[in-house]
């Protein structure tokens, strides 16, 4: 990637980039927009997902409460699990991945930046989907890990389960092309001088991450194409009524992409807070070596885990101490993580931002999870919490506590860098006030309603069982929750045109991203940039960086070069992120509509199937699939032939 | 911004003599015929089930081998490739032997039907 | 395929390949597609694994004997091992194919190509023959777990290498019309990569399904 910058005229007619209205961005292949597609759609889903736990808490929030039917409850609680995990919570930290990464390693866009554009647009397509069940009344019903056989057709005939088979199919491609591309991109497209050991940790975590998607995501496309197949053409892998099937198989395969999947959550967020703890205390982080083990690690260890979530179905004494083991060493790359960023913060000048303060809250909140997740890795002791309201505690602990916090102080982070302007820090006190009260409000009380022996998914609950105060505590948490959310959204709408100015660097931070204009000009580095350590901005300032080792710098200081220039001369490269990247020779790759169209067939290949489930004159539609089928060929062919691309 | 020593000339390693591809072929043929005399010596009961599941892994393992190694290319080409087929192949490994383990094997660890 | 560091322009010069590894991205990209491959084919193969010689009725894969009488085994390992061997004179043609691009040798390039594809149609229609006599021996989707397991897992694969022989026609095409020369290398050694894997699964199928009881 190193001469580019002075490449001679590229061998085709660079087609103009940098358009504005709305054909631009549905044809835009630049990773930038593409990260604010993906931020902007996840978080109208994580609304509409949070729509669907207000209306659950509603009915919570009295005993005997006729508010819903059960029915409706059922597909409320299994669309609120899918909504947050796959259509807002995946999709916000892809978000991040597309816009940031990128910046930090120095390189100009993704490795594939039309493949980047079909996963966004297949991400959209499949959730619109997804949520079109609610038109018909038959939204996904059974929870979002679908154990058979009560998804099978015998047990579940409505069209609920069909609309879950194909929109995950739909959706989990999007997750594994988007992972492809950044798996590549990391490896491929670093800057000179980038090596692995100097990448961020945010970096590192979205490679972590991305490797868990692309195994682990196929192995839930086997399960519910297995699914797919018993309910659609009568297959019998889940028959347990006359083949002789065995329900732990779907149990097996799903968790074993359904634990990984919780470290997908995760694993982002641990590289948020790495950024974002180092930054605002002014002093690298501590132990990055350790760090970058101890994610990997995570990862890895997550693959081996999968049964914990099985200990009720009873596997026996050899399988139970296998996993309980496996589990509870998760807890220690975790916890060497939690230390590190204790260390970090220990002796360093704290800022408390918004963003500050939900990374330190994240720290704290996560570890409540964490430990709860201790808790359930002792066999016997989760016999007692299965399935109960405990479970549901942990899972928000780690979800909301963990991975929202993370994103949240993500936003606030990133945020100026991304639109050039600092989002309102009173409103963010507001919010981060609030949503660290209104979660703590909300999900505690559910620790102790597991005790009391509250089941989980429970549609109501009779009045003398003690459950009242509790339920209506965490009623009241939850809208407090959505106050401070709906403060954050105007603050994220009033911020684009009105935020104060931020400047390049509002944070001080060290990497990369923070070199250049806010918001970057379209092909992000005028010049690619030559790293020589970890903490490329904060070279030769010895107050941030002197006497704790950040990587080895083998070059002297003197010849540290940023964006074409010495460090202290970033002015004058600003200066030149203003030209437009014609000027600069830098040739760009086209826009292309060919994703958008490709992302259309593959949906509606899925989609249409739908109808292969109803009687009717609507029947016929199914063989729109076909149709489907039709425009994924050509579409594929068009999208390698495609003048401007090299193929 | 010179990037002469990143560069790795791509084709330092390419054209073996179309011969070896022949040979390599030749083997696969080979140790194939193998595996089904596996399989007959077991129908024909010259050893065991147990036996014959063995030397038919074995010989299917060391296709395997031969054709990722030489065919993809993976012998010769660039380490990294190596990293990046293993690791998913090895799990995908042990997701079936997992899965083989907790059906058939461990007691109790799956529903057993008459 | 696209890769952002045409962005430099370099693409077509194989011997510059201006990345941080030096490898080519769409390389790099197709072997983790491969390893993507691996679970989706390995989660497919652990369910045929975990219901083997659990159906409860026949048509069975194997001879059994069931109460004192022996029930004939439904799978027929002469044709299949036909098949297999088919497949792999296509891998061998395939390679020979990426050779003959390699060194600029069209005839070659197209003559490997078609080789490919043809032995892979062959496959396909032992398929499509074993799939037919199986259903009429009752065998189907809905009958038994080996049904659903096999029919599921061999039919993946089998959608696999229809893919694989419409890429090799794409490929050949291309040859014919002279647009595949020594610069168009790495483009056939991914669909290489491609067939090679499609190969490879079958060789762990093969056994796991045919030979082993």
């Amino acid at each position: 990637m190193a001469s580019t910058a002075t490449a001679s005229a590229p061998h085709r007619v660079a087609a103009p980039n940098a358009e504005t209205g709305l054909w631009s961005w549905i044809t835009t292949v630049d990773h930038k927009r593409i990260g604010i597609m993906y931020g902007v759609t996840a978080f109208l889903f994580f609304l509409m997902g949070g729509v669907e736990a207000l209306i659950i808490r509603a009915q919570l929030a009295v005993p005997e409460n006729r508010l819903i039917e059960a029915d409706t409850y059922n597909q409320l609680f299994s669309m609120h699990a899918l909504t947050m995990i796959f259509l807002a919570l995946m999709p916000l930290t892809a978000a991040l991945f597309n816009y940031v990464v990128p910046l930090q390693i120095g390189a100009r866009d993704v490795a594939f930046p039309r493949l980047n554009a079909l996963s966004y647009w297949i991400f959209l397509f499949g959730g619109l989907f997804l949520n079109a069940s609610w038109f018909l009344k038959a939204a996904p019903n059974s929870g979002w890990f679908a154990y058979a056989p009560i998804t099978t057709k015998a047990f579940g005939p409505g069209l609920n389960m069909d609309f879950y088979v194909l929109g995950l199919q739909v959706v989990g491609l999007s997750s594994i092309v988007a992972s492809l591309n950044f798996i590549i991109t990391i490896i491929n497209l670093r800057a000179p001088g980038m090596r692995l050991m100097r990448m961020p940790i945010f970096t590192w975590m979205t490679l972590v991450t991305s490797v868990l998607i692309v195994t682990a995501m196929a192995v839930f496309t086997i399960a519910i194409t297995e699914l797919l197949f018993d309910r659609f053409f009568g297959t019998n892998f889940f028959n347990t009524v006359s083949a002789g099937a065995d329900p732990l198989l779907w149990q097996h395969l799903f968790w074993m992409f359904g634990h990984p999947e919780v470290y997908i959550l995760i694993i982002p967020i641990l590289g948020i807070v790495s950024e974002v703890i180092p930054t605002f205390s002014r002093k690298p982080l501590f132990g990055y070596n350790v760090m970058v083990f101890s994610g990997v690690l995570i990862g890895w260890l997550g693959w081996g885990v999968w049964s914990h979530h099985m200990f009720a179905v009873g596997l026996g004494p050899i399988a139970d101490s296998f996993f309980s083991l496996s589990t509870m060493l998760i807890a220690i790359p975790t916890g060497i993580k939690i230390f590190n960023y204790l260390g970090t913060m220990w002796g360093g000048s704290i800022r408390y931002t918004t963003a500050m303060n939900f990374a330190v809250a994240f720290i704290v909140m996560f570890t409540i999870g964490g430990i709860s997740g201790v808790m359930h890795a002792v066999a016997p002791s989760d016999l007692q919490q299965t399935d109960t309201y405990f479970v549901v505690a942990h899972i928000h602990y780690v979800f909301f506590g963990g991975t929202v916090l993370g994103l949240w102080s993500g936003l606030y982070y990133w945020y100026p860098k991304v639109f050039g302007r600092l989002l309102d820090e009173k409103l963010g006190a507001v919010h981060f006030w609030g949503t660290l009260i209104g979660m703590n409000l909300t999900f505690f009380p559910m620790h102790f309603l597991g005790m009391f022996g509250m089941a989980r998914r429970t549609w109501t609950y009779s009045r003398d069982l003690g459950f009242n105060e509790m339920n209506l505590l965490a009623t009241a948490g939850a809208f407090l929750i959505a106050a401070s959310t709906l403060v954050f959204a105007i603050n994220l709408f009033t911020a684009w045109k009105r935020g104060e100015l931020a400047g390049d660097n509002p944070w001080g931070a060290a990497t990369l991203e923070w070199s250049m204009a806010s918001p970057p000009p379209v092909y992000n580095f005028a010049a690619l940039p030559q790293v020589h350590s970890r903490m490329p901005l904060w070279e030769g300032d010895p107050t941030k960086s002197a006497g704790i080792p950040h990587g080895r710098v083998e070059e002297s200081t003197d010849q540290i070069t940023l964006g074409g220039t010495k460090v202290g001369e970033l002015h004058e490269a600003t200066e030149t992120n203003k030209m437009s990247a014609h000027d600069l020779g830098i040739h760009l790759p086209p826009p292309s509509f060919w994703p958008i169209v490709l992302a259309f067939g593959i949906s509606l290949l899925f989609g249409s199937m739908i109808f292969r489930q109803v009687e009717g004159a609507w029947h016929n539609l199914w063989y729109l699939s076909f149709a489907g089928l039709a425009t994924v060929v050509v579409s594929i062919y068009a999208f390698a032939f495609e003048p401007g691309h090299s193929h | 911004m010179t990037s002469s020593t990143r560069e790795i000339v791509h084709d330092q390693h390419a054209h073996p003599s179309t011969r070896f591809y022949w040979i390599i072929g030749a083997l696969l043929m080979v140790l194939t015929v193998l595996e089904i005399f596996g399989y007959l010596g077991e129908t024909r009961a010259v050893y065991t089930a147990g036996i014959a599941a063995v030397i038919i892994l074995a010989l299917s393992a060391a296709k395997f081998v031969a054709v990722v190694a030489y065919y993809m290319h993976l012998k010769p080409d660039h380490k990294l490739f190596t990293a990046i087929f293993v690791f998913p192949a090895l799990l995908g490994t042990l997701v079936i032997v997992g899965m083989t383990m907790l059906f058939h094997v461990i007691p109790s660890t799956y529903t057993g039907h008459p | 395929m696209d890769h952002a560091h045409a962005l430099g322009g370099h693409a077509a010069d194989p011997a510059h390949i201006d990345t941080a590894t030096g490898l080519d991205s769409r390389k790099l990209a197709f072997w983790t597609f491969i390893g993507s491959e691996c679970l989706l084919f390995g989660s497919l193969i652990a369910t045929y694994m975990a219901y083997k010689g659990k159906s409860l009725n026949g048509p069975y894969p194997h001879d059994e004997m069931i109460n004192g009488h022996l029930v004939k085994g439904i799978l027929n390992i002469p044709l299949t091992s036909f098949s297999t061997f088919i497949l792999l004179m296509s891998s061998v043609a395939m390679v020979m194919a990426l050779n003959g691009v390699q060194r600029g040798k069209r005839r070659d390039a197209i003559l490997y190509l078609g080789a490919t594809a043809l032995f892979g149609s062959v496959f396909l229609g032992c398929q499509v023959y074993e799939f037919t006599h199986f259903y009429h021996e009752g065998l189907t989707l809905r009958s038994n777990l080996f049904g659903s397991t096999f029919f599921v897992l061999t039919g993946f694969h089998g959608a696999h290498v229809t893919v694989g022989v419409i890429y090799m026609i794409t490929l050949l095409v291309l040859a014919v019309r002279g647009k595949l020369g020594p610069e168009k290398t790495l483009n056939v050694e991914i669909a290489g990569l491609y067939w090679h894997f499609v190969d490879v699964i079958w060789i762990v199928i093969f056994p796991l399904v045919y030979l082993i009881k």
